[in-house]
């Protein structure tokens, strides 16, 4: 794996002065999923929203690859498309070089409405890698809830009233319904841990085949929290098992990384304006289930690594 | 040149058209009636006819969006849908023609659910004939063909640079067995020649953008470059089909006039009904009835001047139009035909007539009539009537 010394001497490809707020995830997850890449070409494409928003305002681009956007629940779509036209050109050999394909979708565009794209673009096993910033809700259109918005956390349409504390229902494990693929590569990764992500990311990009990697991408608007803290509630996300770094390789699931001690989740959550209505003593049962949730999942988990 | 005598329906001439193309990428889905023509492909490809990839997407919005993938990648894409599959693909198919990209597709025109109906009509491309796509409607097999061949042309054509669609009748034409006659493969490489994009997405070592977002200060001109394009096809649809004819011997252009020139009364239609009606005309003509057609072949680009200038010396035309627009005044084709003859000093007596909705049959006997309640005088101008529904 490429070191910190050798990232930095990389040029961007995801370059500055782009739009996202101080402290936006998303971006960070686009620029080094491309460092990552270095020298291997790639062409990439976003779904609609804030990653595509930020960086594409005409006359400008922050991407120094070649890149695409068409629509919203289509990224992957998109890209089985621009990976058949390589497949079918280089056949012919009117291209040459080696190209890798990345696709981007934020947690509404992959886990909502680019579902069935996603899913019939991994079924077809294009040699595509798929990253899905999830930031748990619809950030760019002002924070609404998505089937991957944590249970309890407040949206502007899962608001905190009251009658319903937040969002009722828990998340969808999105990484494991992609597992079922039976593709090659699939991770969890984190804003706030550059060696894992870059590691899977080139881990990914080696394999070949369909690979997709769900990044947890913290958002400061959506969340609540100061905009310097964006890599540390990522990590304390790891560190509270809410957010397992694991890969299933070929099938074989494997922990990257096993907090010493696992955090209580109400470290993660008190530190986020989204789950603030929780501490009150109303809501002390909210929080239980949701620490009963992250137990089990993380012992499921174990299970698996351990098959 | 040998061309050779096939009996093909409409569906496998199309697919033949496309083989014959040999695209770099398909991507489709299936979808009554046109489910054929991409199941003919894929024996092609299963047997290693061309050298097409093909992706066998899991919805007709996959279908649009990878071709849009793969059409900016550089590669010659074609699809082929209907219908409901159509109106899935709708949000792409505006993306496909505002990024320019030349992708030619088949659509067999069928009816829009609900209820749900898998007949003739021309619905589900009336329903995006704003999207900024080129529109050729086939009135038989062998128009189908010619204009799949021709559309590839078209649509690569720098000054247009848009997609095309290329339709036929849902099982009229799509399921009826003809004659056709077909060209060597050679002859349609020679004819198509090589695909040449200005950019592509695989030309690593020049990245470009495609699909950036356009504010308040971009958008408008994008848009309206779209319009330039589609005004420039009305050239270029010519010059191909001149090309074709001088080629192959049928000429083709935007409009076709039947028996028109010295005609008193007329009817405008689009598709396989201008075959009934020719047959209907020529009847009619012997009975010393000075009766024509004006076929529309292009909608889109809406050749207006054209249309005008065929139809002004008309005393009295009825349009037909195989779709609705509910709660409008007229179908799509006698609203613009209407509009393009208001600017002519002298001006036919005009009616809209909707037809044919969700396959209903329209046969020699309700056009001769037609022509008939022209004659007598008993269709109002300026009206809109339904032909063979029951009220």
């Amino acid at each position: 794996m490429a070191n910190l010394k050798e990232l930095a001497a990389r040029g961007d490809k995801f370059t500055g002065g782009h739009r996202a707020c101080a402290g936006c995830g998303a971006t960070i997850v686009a620029r080094q999923a491309l460092l990552a890449a270095g020298d291997k070409p790639v062409v990439a494409t976003c779904a609609t929203g804030c990653l595509e928003v930020v960086s594409t305002i005409f006359p400008y681009t922050a991407w120094d690859v070649p890149f695409i956007h068409s629509a919203f629940e289509n990224s992957a779509a998109t890209i089985s498309g621009v990976e058949a036209a390589y497949k079918s050109l280089k056949r012919q050999g009117t291209v040459k070089e080696d190209i890798r394909f990345m696709a981007f979708g934020g947690d509404g565009g992959t886990y909502d409405i680019g579902l069935q794209a996603l899913s019939g673009a991994m079924e077809r096993g294009h040699n595509m890698l798929y990253i899905c910033y999830d930031n748990q809700a619809y950030m760019n259109t002002g924070i609404q809830r998505s089937s991957a918005t944590p249970k309890g956390s407040a949206t502007t349409t899962s608001p905190n009233g009251k009658k319903i504390p937040g969002k009722v229902q828990f998340r969808k494990n999105l990484t494991e319904i992609i597992a079922a693929h039976g593709i090659p590569y699939v991770a969890q990764s984190v804003v706030g841990n550059w060696s894992d992500f870059t590691k899977k990311v080139e881990k990914a990009l080696a394999k070949g085949g369909p690979a997709f990697i769900a990044v947890l991408q913290p958002c400061r608007l959506g969340w609540g929290y100061p905009p310097e803290l964006t890599a540390e509630m990522g990590r304390l996300a790891v560190d509270t098992n809410f957010w397992p770094l694991y890969e299933v390789e070929d099938g074989k699931y494997k922990i990257n990384y096993t907090p010493k001690e696992r955090k209580p989740i109400t470290e993660w959550l008190f530190q986020q304006e989204r789950f603030r209505h929780l501490k009150r003593p109303e809501n002390q049962a909210i929080l239980e289930e949701i620490q009963k949730d992250i137990d089990l999942r993380w012992e499921n988990l174990g299970k698996k690594c351990s098959q | 040149m040998q061309k050779t005598i096939l009996a093909k329906t409409g569906n496998e001439a199309m697919a033949l058209a496309m083989k014959q193309i040999n695209p770099d990428v398909v991507a489709a889905y299936p979808i009554t009636p046109a489910t054929e023509i991409v199941q003919i492909f894929s024996q092609y490809v299963a047997d290693g006819e061309v050298k097409t990839e093909f992706v066998a997407v899991e919805s007709e919005h996959s279908a649009m969006s990878a071709c849009i993938g793969s059409c900016a990648a550089g590669a010659r894409t074609m699809t082929g849908t209907s219908s409901q599959g159509l109106a899935l693909m709708y949000e792409m198919i505006y993306i496909a023609a505002g990024l320019r990209l030349p992708i030619v597709m088949a659509d067999v025109n069928r009816a829009l659910a609900a209820p749900i109906n898998i007949h003739c009509d021309h619905s589900d491309t009336m329903g995006c004939r704003d999207a900024g796509w080129i529109h050729i409607f086939s009135e038989n097999a062998q128009e189908a063909y010619d204009s799949m061949i021709q559309a590839m042309r078209i649509a690569e054509h720098r000054d247009v640079r848009l997609p095309v669609m290329v339709t036929t009748d849902g099982f009229i034409i799509s399921h009826g067995m003809e004659r056709i006659d077909t060209l060597p493969d050679a002859e349609v490489q020679s004819f198509i020649g090589k695909y040449d994009p200005m950019m592509h997405l695989l030309d690593i070592k020049k990245p470009y953008t495609v699909g950036a977002i356009n504010l308040t200060d971009y958008y408008f001109e994008h848009r309206r470059a779209m319009v330039d394009a589609q005004n420039n096809a009305l050239k270029v649809i010519k010059e191909v089909g001149a090309e074709f004819g001088k080629k192959f011997d049928t000429n083709y252009g935007l409009i076709e006039k039947y028996q028109l020139d010295d005609a008193e009364l007329a009817i405008v239609a689009l598709g396989s009904t201008c075959g009934t009606a020719k047959v209907v005309i020529d009847k009619l003509r012997k009975q010393g009835v000075k009766a024509g057609l004006l076929k529309i072949r292009v909608f889109r680009p809406f050749p207006a001047e054209e249309i005008a200038r065929a139809l002004e010396n008309i005393q009295t035309v009825a349009v037909l139009d195989r779709s609705d627009s509910i709660g409008g005044f007229g179908g799509p084709v006698f609203t613009e035909v209407r509009s393009a003859l208001y600017g002519s000093a002298k001006k036919p007596r005009i009616a809209g007539v909707i037809y044919g909705l969700g396959g209903r049959e329209i046969d020699m006997e309700q056009i001769e009539g037609l022509f008939m309640d022209l004659k007598a005088g008993q269709v109002k101008a300026d009206s809109v009537s339904y032909l063979g529904v029951r009220d």
